[in-house]
């Protein structure tokens, strides 16, 4: 009976993978113990998406004293708004103005990573490709059809997309093997690859800043009852001794 | 139940020693739900130091500036107030600042920084009314003295310098807020300089 | 000390209380494992009714301010994210913890007579409880949140005639809106946690009138020594107390490991779409109902009429309320019931389990099929029951508790 029922709960995760569906995500190996590069995140957020995106669930000082960030230097060199570090990350941007100029208002990105998952996130920014027929110039294979222009081209370049000719059930289909920029960016891919996993980290870090403290408060708790665990166990056993 | 003989030593000590490791429990899980109730980073975000230009006050102004939600009085005081400090010490309850209502750099015979510019919270000592600054009109209250604070609710009475008059319900002076100059003509209210905003 | 004992004892009943149902509340000495779920759920209901006043305390029930002030809680507060994950949390453990005491009732015919009304108070706490978690997860006021309420408020519209109107009742608007939120707010957090803490009272005070079933379905107190003590109770103090204790303890460590390590419980516990602010424009691409209801949920797709997918899902859980009747053996714990009986516990538990797992899937032509054959099933163990249970084959009740 209860091996049966451990063998259909091993199920859950094979079922729901089975049901989800579309393209396959890159892994982010991002590290949020890594602080120089959720700050280079941070940097490249408030240079290349906060004209747009906004993280106005957190705050300019929380994020300068957990990302170790001086403050005198947050001030300086990552607040364009030119407000107190107190406040919180909201942008300039209008709503109705981002809805007529890129057709929906940008939306806002401090639980990002908590909705869309690393993984999307940073396969996503690595997927855009050039596509006349869109109102930007580009495309993108996570999210067809996608609204905003590719910000980061400055960096990677003009990507495009590569195809391959494979046979699939007898006939010849063009299978996208994956992205090639025309190297006329700042970046290799390698560097660009790891720019984007910076961005996906700070990103990680906004969605739940308390993360790391969490965890480690976590190990404490689980050690404490752990302990207290065997105290009330030997107690128990002590008082049943009356009874066998 | 069996008459097997119970080892009364072991029992008390195994019923003591999880009674601390759970009351040791108990009270880290009330950490979270006190803690909760400190003031939020909103609230300190609202409450974060305010800067001041007094370049164009004039003597015997006052300039009231909010800082986290209280009042706070920078008075510039003529000449002749500074000069009649000293004199009226013998009305006061506290003369000489003894009780920590100001930061150390403050306790001085002016209560303050630079001896003719007052910064003080502008809340009485008794129960939280803001007094009414009197400018050469404070004689009615206090014989001798034309310069001063009275509150309306009950009736204490200050001097230019923030200092408690006897004889009146409120028991100290008023407190003067943490602050320094940041040049000249700019003060911070809420930070003295040392520590990191 | 005893002279203030005696005072308050000559005005309330406080020793006879305390004795009645804790320090010499006989309580079956064969008790197993099964047996600390009650417990438990106590501590939950403790911890949620802790967590969730001091959550209010900087919560904002508004449309505009909903989604914001949980971030701020999150974020802003000192520790608020915890007591947030001790909530949330304990909001899915107290599921846990009750469906595995409802499953222990079961097994063990705890709901026979003469414990029918206890059954009923219980069943009453599951559907407050279902209310409670239904306005809770409105609050957080996400595209899961909001997309759910809808789901959910849209199945009274089912009901004939006055379906309609009923729905646009009880959203106070014509689409979910801060109205609404208002009122569940308001139900959350007063009314239905006192109609639940009456319920729970009622609950145990049925229970210690006529004792405590076990695992072998004996009365205890049928069996008394010369003072009047059932020869197989022991004091509820100090014995499960310190059993209690220990076994909380036990629960603790993992809700402590589920809370710290993973809050979201792979998207079961918190929904990724709930991360983003309720927006009544767009619906998240797949809507499933928090683990606790995808049992029903699941009896609900399955049908393919609206009327009739929202009648078998009532009656999915009204049938567990009169279960005391349709059981009409005389022998109460599964362990001397007939072979069939076990067979159909079993695969009701089955069914029961995979239409949990299904109500979280989208749904195919294939699982739906799935989820049609475990309704039947969920469905077949009240009839089954009924109509063997009468003139079950049983194995002889030993006179004594087993050890």
């Amino acid at each position: 009976m209860k091996r049966l029922l451990i063998a259909l709960l091993a199920l859950i995760p094979t079922i729901a993978l089975a049901a989800g569906s579309g393209v396959k995500l890159d892994k982010a190996n991002y590290d949020l113990h890594d602080k120089a590069s959720l700050q280079s995140g941070a940097a490249l957020f408030m240079n290349y998406c906060f004209a747009c995106h906004s993280t106005q669930y957190q705050r300019y000082n929380r994020v300068a004293e957990d990302l170790s960030i001086p403050l005198d230097l947050m001030q300086e060199n990552l607040i364009f708004t030119g407000v107190k570090v107190g406040q919180l990350m909201e942008n300039a941007m209008q709503a109705d103005d981002a809805a007529a100029w890129f057709g929906a208002p940008a939306p806002d990105l401090t639980l990002v990573a908590r909705v869309r998952g690393a993984d999307w996130i940073y396969t996503y920014l690595r997927s855009f490709y050039a596509d006349e027929t869109r109102p930007f110039g580009v495309n993108n294979l996570v999210f067809p059809s996608v609204g905003m222009p590719h910000v980061l081209e400055e960096l990677q370049g003009v990507p495009s997309i590569k195809e391959e000719l494979r046979m699939i059930d007898g006939e010849e289909h063009a299978v996208v093997t994956g992205i090639e920029s025309d190297g006329s960016g700042e970046m290799s891919a390698d560097e660009y690859d790891q720019a984007v996993l910076d961005l996906v980290n700070f990103l990680v870090y906004s969605g739940e800043p308390i993360q790391l403290e969490r965890k480690r408060l976590g190990y404490w708790v689980m050690g404490f009852l752990a302990i207290f665990f065997v105290f009330s166990y030997l107690l128990k056993k002590e008082y049943w001794r009356d009874v066998h | 139940m069996s008459n097997a003989p119970v080892d009364a030593g072991r029992r008390r000590f195994l019923t003591w020693s999880t009674a601390v490791v759970g009351g040791v429990g108990v009270g880290y899980a009330a950490v979270p739900f006190i803690s909760s109730w400190n003031p939020s980073a909103k609230a300190k975000a609202a409450g974060a130091p305010v800067e001041v230009n007094v370049s164009k006050i004039e003597p015997g102004q006052l300039l009231r500036v909010e800082w986290r939600g209280k009042p706070v009085w920078i008075v510039s005081r003529p000449q002749s107030v500074l000069d009649n400090l000293d004199k009226i010490g013998s009305q006061l309850r506290d003369p000489n600042s003894e009780e920590p209502q100001q930061p150390e750099y403050a306790q001085n015979s002016y209560r303050s920084l630079k001896p003719e510019l007052l910064v003080s919270v502008g809340l009485c000592t008794h129960l939280g009314c803001s007094p009414t600054y009197l400018p050469g009109s404070f004689e009615e209250q206090v014989q001798g003295v034309e310069y001063g604070f009275f509150c309306p609710c009950h009736g204490s009475k200050f001097d230019m310098a923030g200092r408690v008059f006897q004889g009146v319900p409120a028991p100290l002076n008023l407190v003067v807020p943490p602050h320094y100059y940041v040049d000249e003509n700019t003060i911070l209210i809420g930070n003295d300089g040392g520590e990191s905003v | 000390m005893k002279g203030l004992l005696n005072w308050i004892d000559e005005r309330i009943p406080l020793t006879k209380t305390y004795n009645k149902h804790v320090g010499q509340y006989p309580t079956p000495i064969n008790f197993n494992f099964w047996y600390i779920f009650g417990f438990i759920a106590m501590i939950v209901l403790v911890n949620q009714i802790l967590t969730g006043i001091w959550l209010t305390m900087n919560y904002n029930p508004s449309g505009e301010g909903a989604f914001a002030s949980v971030e701020y809680i999150m974020r802003d507060v000192d520790y608020g994210w915890l007591l947030r994950y001790m909530h949330s949390t304990g909001a899915s453990a107290f599921f846990v913890v009750i469906y595995l005491h409802m499953y222990r009732g079961l097994i063990y015919g705890s709901y026979q007579k003469p414990r029918e009304l206890i059954w009923l108070f219980g069943m009453l706490i599951f559907l407050v409880l279902m209310a409670e978690a239904f306005m809770g997860y409105l609050l957080p006021w996400g595209q899961m949140s909001y997309w759910g309420a809808q789901v959910i408020i849209s199945l009274f519209g089912a009901i004939p005639f006055i379906g309609d109107d009923l729905t646009l009742w009880i959203r106070g608007d014509y689409v979910i809106s801060g109205a609404t939120l208002n009122r569940f707010f308001s139900l959350h957090v007063i009314a239905l946690p006192l109609v639940l803490v009456m319920l729970v009272f009622l609950h145990i005070v049925a229970l210690h009138e006529v004792g405590s079933n076990n695992p072998d379905g004996i009365e205890i107190k049928e069996n008394k020594d010369e003072n009047g003590w059932p020869k197989d109770g022991i004091p509820f103090h100090p014995y499960f107390t310190v059993k209690d204790l220990a076994a909380i303890v036990g629960f603790l460590f993992f809700f402590a490991w589920v809370m710290f390590f993973v809050p979201e419980g792979g998207g079961y516990l918190l929904e990724a779409p709930n991360f983003e602010a309720a927006n009544p424009l767009k619906t998240p691409e797949h809507i499933a109902p928090v683990w606790y209801f995808t049992p029903f949920y699941a009896i609900l797709r399955a049908v393919p009429d609206k009327l009739m997918g929202v009648a078998m899902m009532g009656l999915s859980i009204a049938v567990l309320f009169v279960l005391p009747w349709l059981d009409r053996c005389k022998v109460k714990s599964i362990r001397y019931r007939s072979i069939w009986h076990k067979l159909n516990i079993a695969q009701f538990v089955i069914c029961f389990v995979v239409l949990g797992i299904l109500g979280a899937l989208p749904s195919t032509p294939m699982l739906t099929l799935l989820a049609r054959i475990t309704s039947f099933g969920y469905f077949a163990y009240f009839i089954l029951l009924f109509i063997y249970s009468k003139n079950e084959a049983t194995k002889p009740v030993p006179e004594r508790v087993t050890r």
